[in-house]
């Protein structure tokens, strides 16, 4: 469906035929797409090596229940900010075929959909686990949509920098779950994607800047220019470096994580330095594809350090 | 596109989305049995 066809930012008619399928109601993958899968899947991994990493032993299921908490809630902050920027929704490029700015969902029925699943994955965080993590989920997604959605998203570039902190909780989250508590070591995982969240959303920024100016959101690009933006990437990218050794230093994870992250900290800041110099919007584009690797293969380089057995098994199959 | 074929469509999509909401309430009733029976079991 295209935008035109809908009228988004062109003040144009609902087509007939489209108007019909809107009529028709909302389709369930309309309900799913207002939990943001794809962001969801990131949250999910995090979380999920939380969980991994954590010291002490949960039954499967009961990790398993964790992880899911963790997807729903993840998704219903998600459906709530969809309600809550369903305006500036429409008018972005990014963002204006979601299902609210298109007319397939209706925005009372997203922000109930958002607040139901997230009380429900809280409580269920709370019987099936512990309530010291299910109140670091409840945080997570307050903080999400009362601090960076309502508050800060529109009237301050530092917008991503604090807000960034409700997506630095899953994996906290998922240590909790496990332990009960929190920790330096989990405190470390939380610290590694509250400093890459900058450099991430700039970076995204700094190629949809159009975008944002369009909506009025004062993302940093927007506000200080683009040469601010990236000497702030590169800063950020500087001091996730040895911050992504922090895991190592903490005995958390041992010597393949310390290389895995070595080298993936040098090439991301290889990123920023290629932004820095780079007039057109190229670089930035690969830096945000690149960051989202990043952090994946960070967790994931955590998990195999930490499976017994597992390296000298692969060894053995490859040899 | 005509007033029943529309009518048509939402009557199938109502359909799904009832059948989503079944399934979602059951899961969530399977999973807090399982969590039940494994918390009452010292997990």
């Amino acid at each position: 469906m295209s935008d035109t066809s809908l009228g988004i930012g062109t003040g144009a008619k609902v087509a007939g035929s489209d108007a019909g399928a809107l009529d028709a109601g909302a389709r369930v993958a309309d309900y799913v797409a207002l939990l943001k899968p794809r962001v969801m899947s990131l949250v999910v991994f995090s979380g999920f090596a939380g969980l991994m990493l954590a010291p002490g032993h949960i039954h499967p299921v009961l990790g398993a229940v964790a992880v899911l908490c963790i997807a729903v809630a993840a998704g219903a902050a998600g459906a709530i900010n969809m309600w809550y920027d369903r305006d500036i929704d429409a008018v972005m490029r990014r963002t204006c075929a979601r299902p609210i700015p298109t007319g397939k969902v209706k925005p009372e029925e997203a922000v109930a959909f958002g607040i139901v699943l997230s009380v429900c994955s809280v409580m269920l965080m709370g019987l099936a686990l512990n309530w010291a993590a299910a109140l670091l989920l409840a945080i997570a997604n307050l903080f999400y949509v009362f601090v960076y959605t309502m508050w800060l998203k529109r009237r301050t570039p530092q917008n991503i920098v604090i807000g960034g902190a409700a997506g630095a909780f899953p994996p906290m989250i998922g240590w909790a779950a496990v332990t009960g508590d929190i920790s330096l070591a989990s405190a470390a995982l939380f610290a590694l994607i509250f400093m890459w969240t900058p450099p991430h959303f700039w970076a995204l920024a700094l190629f949809r800047r159009g975008d944002y100016e369009k909506a009025g959101v004062p993302m940093l690009p927007v506000v200080a220019g683009d040469r601010a933006t990236k000497l702030q990437m590169l800063l950020y990218t500087a001091i996730l470096l040895p911050l992504g050794l922090a895991p190592y230093a903490l005995g958390i994870s041992g010597v393949l994580y310390a290389a895995a992250a070595s080298l993936l900290g040098l090439t991301f800041l290889g990123f920023a330095v290629w932004v820095w110099f780079d007039r057109t919007e190229r670089a930035a584009k690969r830096m945000f594809g690149f960051s989202i690797l990043y952090l994946f293969l960070m967790f994931a380089a955590m998990m195999l350090d930490r499976a017994p057995g597992l390296l000298p098994r692969l060894a053995g199959w490859v040899g | 596109m005509s007033a029943v074929e529309r009518s048509e469509e939402a009557k199938k999509r109502l359909r799904a989305r009832n059948w989503a909401l079944l399934a979602a309430l059951l899961g969530f009733v399977i999973i807090v049995y399982i969590v039940s029976i494994l918390r009452m079991g010292g997990h």
